[in-house]
């Protein structure tokens, strides 16, 4: 009896690791390592690990990626003076606060927020070789690179939100934070001082996107699971030969929305929707303070802010202007 | 099975775990609506949490009227040195110290502030700083009834008993940090007690509770101007001090402002024109008396920087909105409720 691996297989497959399709001459020495199998992966995906390319991009992203997570848990255990008690109590509250908004875009310094830039400096170069390795790899691979530019939209949002907006700004003092409760605040930060960030169109689209991304993963996650009993989870074979899971899969969409993506385009809307997610929203953050000041005030200039009757009190006078 | 049972134990266990960090609190939660449906203008309050409350913010019954004498303290040769209180009758006097010691130092009694050798000597502090209180009261109760309104405050309001009431702040440089070039944390990422335990900044009353201080941060045009407007960090400042309004008065934000947009009068409820002048009382009493009093505090009873205690929303509010559930204490003691000169 066959059974084919997935998340609700007891049946693990253990064969000889599996190296891929071969390289061109000289690649195949890039492949470090010697394939192992863990069971406890096998539960969730595939049990072989392994074997992994680091190269010097990757060596030097991962390199860069701690010095950045070093710079940052340093400096918030000195924010607790050195307390390792202090440092895990109160871990999820500290932070790594930019620059203040006097500094404008001058190196500050190491105390007021210097430590700040050079932690970004590392995390971004981490993060851009990272990007190039997930492009390179692709291409040596011979496949497209839609991975490494769905990172991208990803990396558009980190640099609007951490570098490209503020540098418009004028000052370090609008980036983030470093740190969990900290850059949450930020937010909620950002969202008042401008108005209310639920009325910035770009903000609506990139919430629709977020959604919808969630809504088209579980349509689609559901209807590959619900016809693997038919051997659905093979997509890409489904794609070229159209089996029976395909077809039921389809006329189930068309019997309960009248219309369904095949099995090629659903992962082009979850592509778009993914990279459109962060995308967009950058262009939001972009446009904050920068072209809009308040979003709000912008949303009932434009008439899309709606009035509410508010019959449940007496008109409210601003005291600052009733008392000049 | 069994990995499906670890796995929601795992998720069981990851969620007690983050409700362990955080204040967490079961439901049923009681909500009011306090504004047009669909904005989500809703006061959530505990009933079970609000039961406590009510139980600790009882006034107590104030005693029976004073029969007057038709004698003023001033004429009366018994009392010397009474210096702000000279105008009323005698027995009003004799009353209103009696309450006083029951309000402030109901275990220490007469002698916390007054020399038994000689009541009229000035020599403790605590009867110096009570002199000032009490026009500090008068202050409030007839120069401050955009906030006070009718109500008014009597000592009780802020003291419950307690010689130095139980809600005061001083300048807060937070606990020790590291020197050299690691990063300063510019007042800020500590779980406080001051601003709800958020990581906002941890003292925003030294810098927002003061004359002339800038607390409206939101953009006040559609458009940038060129006008440098309000960074992040100021924006923090004023979400800090907002976050101990809620926390001082029990409620959330909602109780004055819109949910839509904070900044808009026209949307808010009226809650936010007491509050408005809330916060220039406490800036007027802070600076005016407590400020007088730098010299006249003894060592220990001043803060870390050795500034002078201060008041705030939750000095008099202690969680709820209506300090002592509205209940007038000070229309029994009108000698509180007389201008000072």
């Amino acid at each position: 009896m066959i059974e084919y691996q997935n998340i609700f297989t007891r049946t693990q497959i253990h064969g000889p690791g599996d190296f891929g399709i071969p390289l061109p001459d000289g690649a195949e020495r890039e492949r470090i390592g010697k394939p192992t199998m863990v069971h406890l992966f096998g539960l969730i995906g595939d049990a072989q690990i392994g074997p992994i390319y680091l190269g010097w991009l990757g060596s030097i992203s991962l390199l860069c990626g701690f010095i950045a997570f070093e710079i940052i848990g340093f400096n918030m255990l000195a924010s607790v003076n050195w307390s390792p008690i202090q440092f895990v109590r109160q871990l999820f509250w500290l932070a790594l606060e930019p620059p203040p908004a006097k500094y404008g875009l001058h190196f500050p310094p190491m105390a007021e927020g210097g430590w700040w830039l050079m932690a970004g400096f590392f995390l971004t170069t981490s993060i851009i070789l990272w990007w190039v390795r997930t492009y390179r790899r692709a291409v040596a691979l011979g496949m497209g690179t839609h991975v490494a530019w769905a990172f991208a939209a990803a990396i558009w949002l980190y640099l609007v939100l951490g570098f490209i907006r503020p540098v418009l700004m004028g000052n370090f003092g609008e980036a983030v934070p470093f740190g969990i409760f900290p850059h949450l605040d930020w937010t909620a930060a950002f969202s008042i001082r401008y108005g209310n960030l639920f009325y910035n169109p770009f903000h609506m689209l990139s919430i629709a996107f977020l959604y919808g991304s969630a809504l088209i993963f579980a349509m689609h996650a559901a209807t590959i699971l619900a016809v693997s009993r038919l051997g659905g989870e093979r997509e890409i074979e489904q794609i070229v030969d159209r089996g029976t899971a395909s077809e039921r899969a389809a006329l189930f969409w068309r019997w309960t929305m009248g219309f369904n993506a095949t099995m090629e385009s659903i992962h082009r809307w979850a592509w778009w929707f993914a990279v459109l997610c962060p995308f967009v929203g950058g262009i939001g953050i972009l446009l904050t303070g920068t072209v809009v000041d308040n979003w709000y005030l912008w949303g009932i200039k434009h008439g899309f802010a709606p009035e509410y009757a508010y019959d449940m009190w007496a008109p409210v006078l601003d005291p600052a202007i009733a008392a000049k | 099975m069994k990995y499906g049972l670890a796995f929601i134990a795992v998720i069981v266990g990851s969620l007690l775990t983050i409700a362990m960090m955080v204040h967490w609190e079961r439901p049923p939660m009681a909500s009011t609506q306090l504004g047009p449906r669909g904005v989500g203008m809703v006061w959530t309050q505990n009933p079970r949490t609000k039961a406590i409350l009510k139980s600790k913010n009882i006034a107590p019954e104030s005693d029976p009227p004073a029969q007057l004498s038709g004698i003023k303290v001033k004429d009366s040769p018994d009392y010397q040195n009474v210096k702000v209180l000279g105008d009323i009758d005698v027995e009003e006097f004799n009353r209103l110290m009696g309450a006083i010691t029951n309000w402030i130092a109901p275990d220490e009694g007469c002698t916390y502030c007054h020399n038994p050798e000689n009541m009229a000597d000035d020599g403790l502090y605590t009867k110096v700083v009570a002199r000032r209180m009490l026009q500090m009261t008068r202050q409030i109760n007839t120069m401050w009834t955009p906030h006070v309104q009718q109500t008014g405050v009597t000592c009780y309001t802020c003291h419950r008993g307690n010689p130095v009431p139980a809600n005061i702040w001083f300048k807060n440089d937070g606990p020790p940090h590291a020197e050299g070039m690691s990063a300063s944390r510019q007042g800020e990422g500590l779980a406080s007690k001051s601003v709800g335990m958020t990581s906002l900044p941890y003292d925003p009353f030294t810098t927002l509770l003061a004359k002339g201080a800038q607390i409206r941060v939101d953009g006040t045009t559609a458009l940038p101007t060129d006008r440098p407007g309000a960074s992040i960090h100021d924006t923090e400042v004023t979400y800090g001090l907002m976050i101990h309004m809620s926390e001082a008065l029990g409620v959330n934000c909602t109780f004055c402002h819109n949910s839509r947009q904070f900044a808009s009068w026209s949307e808010s409820r009226p809650q936010r024109v007491p509050a408005w002048h809330g916060l220039r009382m406490v800036t007027d009493l802070n600076e005016t008396f407590m400020a007088s009093l730098q010299g006249t505090f003894p060592k220990n009873r001043l803060g870390p920087s050795g500034d002078v205690a201060k008041v705030n929303c939750a000095t008099c509010h202690q969680g709820v909105n209506k300090p002592l559930y509205g209940v007038s204490m000070a229309k029994d003691y009108p000698e509180l409720r007389i201008a000072n000169p």
